[in-house]
């Protein structure tokens, strides 16, 4: 089963982070380092990847074969997206037990949803 | 893809398991054979198709692993010679025992118990069935890099435990023969559930299943669960013409079209399980075949034996507890009793905190509700059960159940 774990980011994260001694910030970017290691020697990572500032964000409308690009994200967001794993495990309680390690867990900010899959039983 | 191409792809991967266990006697060591044994199928996959297949297939193939064996242990040696075992380049080894017990070697061996039940089902289709890491990848739809990490951990941990490439002691043969029919029955159960659309370029799992499985059951031809699974297998492969409507969607058991089912396959099946079960000790493969052979032999839904079903999903019930056996077993009761005794036992089956929350108990429930003639209640736990469900056509199926309940009647007076 594949499940995409989400970590979103706040202001208060930022912040946090922003003010943190360069030991700490290390500290956080070597957890993200030895998860996705331990992801990809257990064979169960399939995706990873941090995102850019929603300020680089582009909305796209297409409307009768026009297309309009604006800047931003959709709305002032409290919380928005920074990054996420795409994995392939076992069951939803490893998935949580890989989300526990993301140091934006300790905010709260960590999120398992399970993806959708193509196969399907006969009812 | 031409005939050729597809005829030379059966021959490798029939001849991957015999030319595997050859080097493995060998040089002895599985983990590095079984790498020099897949260049040397790609190096066929590759050459074959161009320059025509080789008039001894297998001494081909036989030759070009054991020199890609030699070159590697050349450089690995060259590195660190102490670990070389003298033995290494013993060409004198006795050759191929027999087809069948290759066969049965390498399953018992990819399905050793220190493995987790993904990394099983990656090495068994790659060493047993000769498919490629990619082709493994697509049908699995992860990347090609997950399942080779997935495989070469599992190489590590055989080694580890230092199995040796022969046939577990007679006391330890049952539990790794059950966890081999396991890991058959998931790779069966993934490409049966695969839905049409993004099958495409994906290998047949479902015929890889049933391929390796009757190359077992011709090993252990006394097995009763061997062929019980096998049964299941064809069983059910027999409704697969009959599964997707024009528009691709799931059609129900009850609904599909009979005439579609494939006859020969049916009649192999039901004759595997009627002489399983005349002859083994009962299990739940069989059981679960029968029940599959009750449903092939009725020639509509309703002209179904149900009290029989019902029967054998007692039978099941003892010899293999869970939650799946009781939903099922429901739906048997509900056939002959009425679906207020269905829906008195899922009440029952639902204490189960592994049932409580899952999505089939209320497609069952809804199910039940429909045939007890209460639309809305049905509809509700439809919807509920497409909320819950991770299955994109089962979703699709179950939300256009209860969009059919949804539409109001017109009033009668």
């Amino acid at each position: 089963m594949k499940y995409l774990i989400l970590i979103h980011h706040n202001q208060q994260a930022t912040e946090l982070w922003a003010s943190m001694s360069a030991e700490e910030r290390a500290e956080g970017i070597l957890a993200h380092t030895e998860l996705h290691r331990d992801l990809v020697d257990s064979g169960e990572m399939v995706a990873s990847e941090a995102l850019a500032d929603p300020s680089q964000a582009r909305r796209v409308l297409v409307s009768a074969g026009q297309t309009t690009v604006t800047d931003g994200p959709f709305a002032e967001l409290k919380e928005h997206l920074a990054g996420f794993y795409l994995v392939d495990c076992e069951s939803i309680d490893r998935a949580i037990e890989h989300a526990t390690r993301i140091p934006e867990a300790a905010f709260g900010l960590v999120e398992v949803r399970p993806v959708m899959s193509p196969n399907g039983m006969e009812m | 893809v031409s005939t050729e191409a597809v005829s030379i792809e059966h021959l490798l991967r029939e001849a991957s398991p015999r030319v595997l266990a050859a080097v493995v006697r060998r040089y002895g060591s599985f983990e590095t054979c079984e790498d020099a044994v897949q260049e040397a199928l790609l190096a066929a996959s590759a050459q074959w198709p161009r320059d025509g297949v080789p008039a001894n297939p297998e001494g081909w193939l036989i030759n070009v692993a054991s020199r890609r064996w030699i070159e590697q242990w050349r450089r690995d040696s060259a590195r660190n010679r102490r670990e070389v075992a003298a033995a290494a380049l013993d060409a004198t080894a006795p050759e191929t025992v027999s087809d069948i017990d290759d066969t049965l070697i390498l399953l018992l061996l990819c399905c050793h118990p220190a493995l987790t039940p993904p990394s099983q089902v990656a090495l068994t289709l790659r060493a047993v069935g000769g498919l490629t890491t990619a082709e493994i990848a697509r049908a699995f739809l992860v990347p090609e890099a997950t399942v080779a990490q997935r495989i070469s951990r599992a190489k590590q941990r055989i080694k580890a435990s230092a199995a040796e490439f022969e046939l577990p002691p007679p006391d330890a043969l049952p539990e790794r023969l059950d966890s081999g029919l396991h890991v058959l029955y998931l790779i069966f159960n993934e490409g049966y559930t695969a839905s049409e659309g993004p099958q495409l370029h994906r290998v047949d799992l479902t015929a890889e299943a049933i391929r390796l499985t009757r190359q077992l059951h011709a090993a252990l031809p006394d097995n009763g669960e061997v062929a019980g699974l096998l049964a299941l297998m064809l069983l059910t492969e027999a409704r697969r013409p009959a599964r997707p409507d024009a528009q691709g969607n799931q059609v129900p058991l009850a609904e599909q079209d009979r005439t579609l089912w494939d006859k020969s396959l049916i009649d192999q099946g039901v004759e595997l399980i009627t002489g399983a079960l005349s002859s083994a000790p009962l299990g739940p493969y069989q059981l679960q075949a029968a029940i599959a052979a009750v449903h092939a032999d009725a020639p509509s839904a309703e002209a179904t034996d149900w009290p029989q079903i019902l029967g054998l999903y007692n039978l099941l019930q003892q010899a293999s507890p869970g939650a799946m056996v009781d939903l099922g077993r429901a739906v048997a009761m509900a056939m002959v009793m009425g679906p207020r005794a269905g829906l008195c036992e899922l009440a029952v089956a639902e204490r189960d905190p592994a049932l409580a929350r899952h999505y089939r108990l209320n497609a069952v429930r809804a199910h039940l509700l429909e045939l007890a003639g209460e639309p809305e209640a049905a509809r509700t736990e439809y919807l509920t059960a497409a909320e819950r469900t991770t299955s994109i056509p089962e979703q699709r199926y179950l939300a256009s159940r209860a969009a059919r309940l949804g539409v109001p009647k017109p009033h009668e007076h």
